[in-house]
């Protein structure tokens, strides 16, 4: 080997340089938090931190995709300045995930950035459907637009409509567009579709979407948390035969809410 | 002069640089390794670029991996290591498919990578020929150990942070990506290495930064397939090869038989493009195996 001063002072500046070089690439690269919300990665992506350890960017799962809705983010163009150059990404408003039943994006990918476990896509978690502005949902407004309940891929198990009272007008109901995180794909059919030119339900990375109680909330009501608890027979309530004069007010219409009571009356 | 192309230009500065290599030995002897690379390089970018230009699907992907037929996975080995460093061990396929290149360039040589199929070639080849044109001889390579402590370095960092920290960066996958799927921002990096190249370092880029470069000069460092100054005693001295070289260093002492080094150009930076073999009037070098240690 030769340790001469000038060889040893090329080393060392190439060392320098190198580590220099090195470290601006890492500054470069946006962080795994950098990638936009409504950047979904493709159906089995890892996690993003592991996503961004394994997709090398090949593009394979962009060229697969049916419904060609992936691309690989680009420097520059909109959404997907945040995203890793080159990591493929879509936008569920432009177009969303077809859910294709043998998944080829995934049997594309050379890596297992999407993880090849994943063989039902309905098991896919691109991210959670939130109906994020609420205020200005046609179904909260008491019309019944029910697009986005519709279209789901999952429906009644990803989206249900829920029905309550419309206490505007007291008689009519409201069917509620509610999101079951638990069977949402993230496929973003209900995004694309809402009616409204801005969607007021939107996908979103389960971490962006999802709450999480402690670990030692215990939902007593469920059945896996009442072993080994006491339990108590309920305890025997005697009401009164007759309601309380006055306690219950007719409807608007006349009507005796409860017709049963005015059976009783009768008698 | 007319505007040319880039790679028609690489070719002129060839033509004009090895005018006497032309005269002595014809048009097709004295450049026919220039213009297989440079068939080479177009023919795989015009294979990449069948399936979403004219839908005919033979290769899918890009240089970082790619499929072609739907049954031989090929995938970088540098960029496979820098996921490797950041913590995920890749699939099957992708494992495959570098240790099919590995093998290849194993066998090859490495740097043939860098000459006969890296798109950014054709961009520090122009460089290199405007240099020459212009006549600009400022500027100041850094030491070529660098691009090894890069290597080290990106591996080290992707280690450290979990990303692959080179592809961010990484002029090769930045330039062929744009080329195949779009996005105009990525040119940056092959304009960055053009002007690097250009006003900064002569041949700086591949022959002294790229660590893709480097890690495919590990990978041949024991190839089979080496440039040998045979017929050495034929050289009359002219220079021709040092300076059309990418990597002139690697000449000197097979040449001369500098250190007792027999005639194979045995150094893991030659990028076995063949140039010397063109430019050379009197025929000094061969393509030939590296225990060919013939000589005259």
């Amino acid at each position: 080997m030769d340790f001469s001063r000038r060889t040893l002072l090329k080393s060392a500046a190439g060392a320098a340089s190198a580590c220099l070089l090195a470290g601006g690439a890492t500054l470069v690269g946006p962080a795994a938090q950098a990638r936009p919300a409504q950047a979904l990665r493709p159906p089995g992506a890892l996690r993003e931190e592991a996503f961004l350890a394994a997709c090398v960017r090949c593009g394979l799962c962009v060229r697969d995709c049916p419904p060609q809705n992936l691309k690989l983010a680009a420097w520059g163009d909109g959404l997907s300045r945040g995203v890793a150059i080159g990591s493929p990404y879509f936008e569920a408003r432009s177009i969303p995930c077809e859910m294709c039943e043998h998944i080829p994006c995934v049997k594309a990918c050379p890596t297992g950035a999407l993880d090849p476990a994943l063989r039902d896509i309905t098991k896919a978690r691109m991210g959670v459907a939130v109906l994020i502005d609420h205020e200005n949902c046609l179904n909260y407004l008491g019309l019944r637009c029910d697009v986005c309940y519709r279209v789901c891929p999952v429906i009644d198990k990803a989206i249900t409509l829920e029905k309550v009272s419309n206490p505007r007008s007291d008689r009519h109901a409201m069917l509620l567009p509610t999101v079951h995180a638990e069977a949402c794909t993230g496929c973003g059919k209900c995004e694309k579709s809402c009616v409204l030119e801005e969607a007021a339900i939107k996908v979103v990375p389960a971490h962006i979407a999802r709450g999480a109680p402690g670990a030692h909330y215990r939902m007593g009501w469920e059945q896996k948390n009442q072993a080994d608890r006491p339990r108590f027979e309920k305890p025997v309530q005697n009401l009164p035969q007759h309601p309380a004069p006055g306690e219950i007010a007719p409807l608007r219409g006349g009507q005796n809410p409860y017709p049963d009571a005015n059976k009783e009356k009768a008698r | 002069m007319n505007a040319v192309s880039p790679p028609v230009a690489a070719a002129v500065a060839q033509t004009a640089s090895s005018a006497a290599a032309i005269v002595r030995k014809g048009w097709w002897r004295a450049q026919r390794f220039l213009l297989l690379r440079r068939a080479s390089q177009v023919s795989i970018l015009v294979l990449f670029l069948l399936g979403p230009l004219a839908g005919i699907w033979i290769v899918k992907g890009n240089l970082s991996s790619s499929m072609t037929l739907g049954v031989l996975p090929l995938t970088d080995p540098f960029i496979l290591a820098q996921s490797l460093a950041a913590g995920h061990l890749p699939a099957v396929s992708a494992l495959t498919g570098a240790a099919i290149i590995v093998l290849f360039y194993a066998l090859v040589g490495g740097r043939v990578f860098c000459g006969w199929v890296c798109p950014v070639n054709a961009v520090t080849d122009t460089a290199g020929w405007l240099r020459r044109k212009l006549r600009l001889t400022g500027g100041r390579s850094p030491d070529s150990s660098l691009r090894y402590w890069l290597l080290g370095a990106v591996l080290l960092a992707s280690l450290v942070t979990g990303r692959m920290v080179w592809e961010s960066v990484n002029p090769v996958s930045l330039t062929h990506r744009a080329i195949l799927f779009g996005g105009m921002a990525a040119w940056g990096g092959a304009l960055t290495v053009f002007l690097f190249d250009l006003l900064i370092a002569p041949r700086g880029w591949c022959g002294h930064v790229c660590p893709m470069g480097a890690a495919y000069g590990l990978i041949g460092t024991k190839s089979l397939i080496r440039v040998s100054a045979q017929h050495q005693s034929r050289c009359n001295d002219c220079a021709d090869c040092y300076a059309v070289c990418p990597e002139p260093q690697v000449i000197v002492a097979p040449l001369k038989g500098k250190d007792g080094s027999g005639p194979v150009i045995l150094d893991a930076a030659c990028t076995n493009c063949g140039r010397c073999i063109d430019v050379c009037g009197p025929d000094v070098f061969v393509f030939t195996h590296r225990f060919d240690n013939r000589k005259d």
